[in-house]
């Protein structure tokens, strides 16, 4: 029998600082876009330019992603931008695990676990979601997903998707 | 299966990415209020047959709650809307209306 490979390769990303923003974004917008050196994503939306990223998580919540290095004076940059705003600026780095999910069948991967409709999901949407029984968000990278979930659930998510990209489970009908 | 759209994020998913919260516009009267207005608010539910208005949570979206209307018995969604409007909008009660002409909100 022929050897069969993995519908995608499951990698932990590991050294990303993690910031939420929370702010009304529709006075505040301009301030974060300022101090984050991004433009501001729209609803469900995610910018990514060089190593930093900056996603949509509700109407009032946004989360910057850039490398920990970065971290502090972001922290800095962005609270002193949103001074005398109703508004958060927290350090979560250590909130959420970070895992690229990448292949050629990664799409079918993600398929199996969350309710999203895949075949209407661009490059530079993000969506939160449930993979089987816990949140998570992801969205697309070059070569596939870049996921985020809880901590607490980071065992459990591995093994999920390792499961889900088990050889020889491919969707297509045989 | 419900198909439920979130009015915050504009995300159509099925309903198991959302909670339902139970029968929406509620009243809590004010202070002063009588033992029978808070056991109204408390237990009193409608239940209809039909058409009910109901509050969701987006909870593994965008956490934010929402209200829709659907039917309890055809389980067909009529639309939602933000928690933040007092009845239906417009459009959802127009949907529900092409499907029950003579409806009217328990409101
Ligand atoms: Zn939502």
């Amino acid at each position: 029998m022929a050897e069969m490979t993995a519908l995608a390769r499951v990698t932990r990303v590991e050294g990303l600082g993690m910031v939420t923003i929370r702010a009304d974004l529709d006075r505040a917008g301009d301030a974060i876009a300022g101090a984050s050196g991004l433009p501001l994503p729209g609803r469900v939306g995610i910018v990514a330019e060089g190593d930093r990223a900056l996603g949509w998580m509700s109407p009032d919540e946004l989360l910057l992603m850039l490398p920990h290095a970065e971290l502090a004076d972001a922290l800095t940059d962005l609270r002193e931008a949103l001074r005398g705003e109703a508004s958060l600026v927290a350090d979560v780095s250590d909130m959420r695990c970070v895992f690229d999910l990448t292949g050629e069948d990664a799409d079918q991967v993600l398929a199996k676990l969350s309710p999203t409709d895949l075949e209407m999901f661009p490059p530079g949407a993000l969506r939160r979601t449930r993979l089987a029984q816990v949140p998570a968000a992801f969205w697309r990278i070059p070569g596939g997903f870049r996921l985020i979930a809880f901590r607490s659930v980071e065992v459990y998510l591995r093994e999920l998707l390792e499961t889900a990209a088990a050889p020889g489970t491919w969707l297509d009908p045989r | 299966m419900l198909l439920l759209t979130c009015p915050h994020c504009g995300i159509a998913a099925e309903e198991t990415e959302f909670n339902p919260g139970g029968e929406a516009h509620l009243k809590r009267h004010g202070p002063g209020a009588s033992d029978e207005d808070f056991e109204g608010y408390l237990f009193l539910r409608h239940n209809v047959k039909g058409p009910v208005l109901e509050r969701w949570r987006h909870s593994y979206g965008c956490g934010k709650w929402f209200l829709a209307a659907r039917d309890s018995v055809t389980l067909q969604v009529y639309g939602t809307y933000p928690a933040s409007l007092a009845h239906p909008s417009d459009e959802v009660g127009d949907s529900v209306r092409a499907a029950h002409p003579n409806w009217r909100t328990q409101i």
